[in-house]
């Protein structure tokens, strides 16, 4: 009766589940410590005492088989996703489990989807203005200023008037990264951002994404893409049945995996 | 003819009263009818279920229970309502079951991805439902609330049975002292109807064209 009214309760809000309390100071140590995080949904145990961190202006690619949990350990980073068990600290704090705390805390972690999720309604310019009027409270001339800037950054300055769906899927991503990029993340999440993509487009943005951990963001990015994990990431990190495998630089991972479901692994995205 | 003319500012008077009781039922359907689907798409059971019980306990009982629940019973529970009044709280509360429907049919069109991309942005749940979902759900859902308006146009022509001096009231009171002029009459208060329906479907399909979401 009312389950797809469900689906909006879920899509929309955070169901209450236990965080720590580990408190540290904000600006020094890690960005992000995951300790002992557990998830299950229903009978599935997707995230199997995950523990990791993720140091100020790294750059981790996270890889590994369909199913193995890497959306779902990217989205309890913002908490898209609660966790059953564990910790998860961002700059020191204790994830909130719900209220302002916690839509401050998002707004503090940019997230880049796979299919882009611009707001259909809104123009690109407003679609990047949004989260700075509404959630850090500027004024539109100034959100607009910064919007334009950024769209700038990411090259579609003169698609800024435009709907989302007049946009290639190239250039929605750019929007998309540019809107991330519009709250001034500590962090920024990337969930498969160029799987959606035709392959004439996936360069567009891996040189957006490239560009960026240049100049220092700190990123979580699940991807296949060898050549962006090479050139871009400090730390490639395995995951398989929800657990993490192997963690270790690009060059290494790729040329000499350690375990044995990261060499079968390889072998299979390596020979199609 | 001259039966028309005769009685033009009675007629007149009578559809004034019309289009005032439609307006502000349609402004009370209009508001309690999102504010139902908010709670209907809301992460509360308990909220959930009261919305649900209260849309499918309204849209099965006749218009003309609730109207004389508004108009019988509520006066007995000491509410000092009149007629008019009465018959805007039927029309409304009616009404309200059936846009919180349209909307809520409108949200679930949203896409989830476009809620999530809100919330990861720190927008709260009800930030994330004006500026995202409602905003594009309503768009979708002109269509049907334009139906839904029509509908409660003509739905007003029950407070008649009310003695709320609208159109229909004041068409019974014109055949009742000039039985000849029956089908003047008739035709003279249809047309009026129809001119009424064709303006709302004119607003609507104004804001169909200017409003549309490209998906
Ligand atoms: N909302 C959900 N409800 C139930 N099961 C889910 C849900 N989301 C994910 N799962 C399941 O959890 C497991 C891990 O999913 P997840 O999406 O994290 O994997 P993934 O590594 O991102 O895979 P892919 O490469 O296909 O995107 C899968 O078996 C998936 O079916
Ligand atoms: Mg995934």
């Amino acid at each position: 009766m009312t389950v797809r009214g469900d689906r909006y309760g879920a899509a929309m809000t955070d169901a209450a589940a236990s965080t720590g309390t580990t408190r540290g100071a904000p600006g020094t140590g890690p960005l992000v410590v995951m300790s002992g995080v557990n998830k299950h949904f229903g009978p599935l145990h997707v995230l199997q005492d995950v523990s990791t961190t993720v140091d100020r202006g790294e750059v981790i690619v996270l890889i590994g088989p369909s199913g193995s949990g890497k959306s779902t350990l990217c989205r309890t980073i913002n908490r898209l996703e609660p966790i059953d068990s564990g910790t998860i600290t961002i700059d020191g704090q204790p994830q909130p489990q719900e209220g302002k705390a916690l839509a401050n805390l998002r707004a503090d972690v940019g997230m880049v989807f796979q299919s882009f999720n611009l707001f259909a309604h809104k123009t690109i310019l407003q679609n990047v203005t949004l989260g700075p009027i509404k959630v850090r409270g500027k004024s539109k001339g100034e959100a607009e200023q910064r919007a334009m800037q950024l769209l700038e950054r990411v090259g579609i300055a003169n698609q800024a008037g435009k709907l989302p769906a007049q946009l290639s899927g190239g250039q929605q991503q750019r929007a998309a990264i540019a809107r991330s990029l519009a709250m001034d993340p500590k962090l920024m999440l990337f969930d498969e951002p160029t799987s959606a993509l035709d392959p004439e487009m996936i360069n567009e943005v891996l040189d957006v994404m490239t560009s960026l951990a240049r100049d220092g963001m700190t990123m979580v990015v699940v991807t296949h893409e060898m050549g962006f994990a090479r050139r871009a990431a400090d730390r490639v990190v395995f995951m398989s049945d929800g657990k993490l495998v192997e963690q270790a630089t690009p060059e290494e991972f790729f040329t000499a995996p350690k375990s044995d479901r990261a060499k079968d692994f390889l072998s299979k995205i390596l020979t199609h | 003819m001259d039966v028309l003319i005769d009685n033009l500012p009675a007629l007149l008077r009578g559809f004034r009263e019309t289009v005032e009781l439609s307006a502000i039922a349609a402004l009370v359907a209009l508001v309690l009818g999102t504010l139902l689907a908010a709670i209907r798409v809301s992460p509360v059971p308990t909220l959930r279920w009261a919305g649900t019980f209260y849309v499918n306990t309204i849209r099965n009982t006749p218009l003309t229970l609730v109207y004389a629940f508004m108009a019988f019973a509520v006066p007995r529970l000491d509410f000092q309502v009149g007629p008019f009044r009465a018959a805007v709280l039927a029309l409304g509360l009616y009404t309200a079951a059936f846009i919180c429907e349209a909307i809520r049919s409108g949200v679930n069109a949203v896409p989830v991805g476009q809620a999530e991309a809100a919330r990861a942005l720190g927008l709260t749940f009800t930030g994330t439902l004006r500026h995202v979902v409602l905003a594009q759900a309503f768009r979708s859902v002109i269509p049907p609330l334009g139906s839904i308006f029509i509908a409660l146009v003509k739905n007003s022509a029950i407070a008649e049975f009310f003695a709320v001096p609208e159109a229909t009231k004041v068409f019974d009171d014109l055949v009742r002292d000039n039985p000849d002029a029956l089908y003047w009459l008739f035709a003279g208060v249809a047309l009026g109807y129809v001119i009424l329906v064709l303006l709302i479907s004119a607003v609507f399909r104004f804001l169909e064209t200017r409003l549309v979401v490209l998906r």
